[in-house]
């Protein structure tokens, strides 16, 4: 119980989460770690009116988070903590240590980003931060929706061009 | 009632009186259908969100109500990504009317009070779309 999917997602709440991934795993609460949305309550009711009334949605800063992740993890309901990116979620795991996976469900095209998978498009600085959450030994796998294959996003990215630092 | 498929001023060929929106091809679809019911596709503009971030899903709505002059939007889930979008694009245009969770019977409507007010046409739309959801039979 508690958090059943750490997702990267940078739609955050929506209908592949609230509905695609909601209903198989029996989701009772949901986690949106965000800098910004946690500091502006406009964008707050937003993401409510996606959520089910039976679904709760908590807020959070990555500060806040890592505070809360154990309460969170003893849930005894399932859930789902989702971050608009690599970054919040690589800062987020590196001050807990116990998520051990984490699910990339879609961070689509903008300038400077190059195709990796249909959902997938990543600019260098996020491809190596990437790597750098895999190489800190999380199991990183990319899946819009729960029907799909997880695919390893250490495959998809292949090794580290030579001489790049982690 | 204004009959676009008989006034023929806005069928296929007209302005897009509204813009549907959804995931994959859920829009190209329903479009696809009141074109075939009615001969009204083209007072819809189809949109989809798919292979789109948030913020692209935003400037890409907002880009084609701007071009068109569009102030009616319908989607499909109240808290999909399309409704979302549309919802920012409401915070800075007071103008915009959202209709959610439509559905033929919704756009079927609307095309055929496409003339009227925006507003009221839209939810008049909203009320048939609604009221076209039964279930039958069982035990």
């Amino acid at each position: 119980m508690g958090i059943v999917l750490y997702r990267i997602d940078d739609r955050l709440i929506h209908g592949q989460v609230v509905v695609g991934w909601g209903q198989p795993l029996d989701i009772g609460f949901i986690v949106l770690v965000d800098d910004n949305v946690a500091t502006c309550d406009w964008e707050q009711d937003l993401y409510r009116m996606g959520v089910p009334p039976e679904m709760e949605i908590v807020f959070a800063t990555v500060d806040e988070a890592v505070r809360t992740h154990e309460s969170m993890r003893a849930d005894v309901r399932h859930g789902i903590l989702v971050t608009p990116d690599i970054e919040t979620m690589r800062r987020f795991v590196g001050r807990v240590s116990d998520v051990l996976e984490v699910n990339v469900g879609g961070i689509h095209h903008r300038s400077g980003r190059v195709q990796k998978m249909r959902y997938v498009f990543l600019a260098p600085p996020e491809e190596s931060e990437l790597r750098s959450l895999i190489e800190s030994g999380v199991r990183v796998t990319a899946q819009d929706v729960p029907t799909a294959r997880p695919v390893p996003m250490a495959e998809v990215l292949g090794p580290r061009p030579g001489g790049e630092k982690p | 009632m204004n009959n676009p498929a008989e006034e023929g001023g806005s069928g296929s060929d007209s302005e897009p009186r509204a813009i549907v929106a959804g995931h994959a091809a859920f829009s190209e679809g329903l479009v696809s259908a009141v074109e075939h019911i009615a001969g009204a596709g083209g007072i819809f503009l189809p949109l989809s969100n798919t292979g789109l971030g948030a913020e692209e899903i935003e400037s890409v709505f907002r880009g084609a109500a701007t071009q068109h002059g569009i102030t009616v939007f319908f989607t499909d889930l109240p808290g999909g990504s399309a409704t979302l979008a549309v919802r920012r694009i409401m915070r800075s245009d007071a103008s915009i009317v959202l209709v959610t969770g439509a559905n033929l019977a919704t756009l079927l409507e609307f095309a055929f009070h496409a003339a009227d007010e925006p507003v009221e046409a839209a939810r008049r739309a909203a009320e048939k779309g609604r009221a076209s959801l039964m279930a039958h039979g069982g035990p």
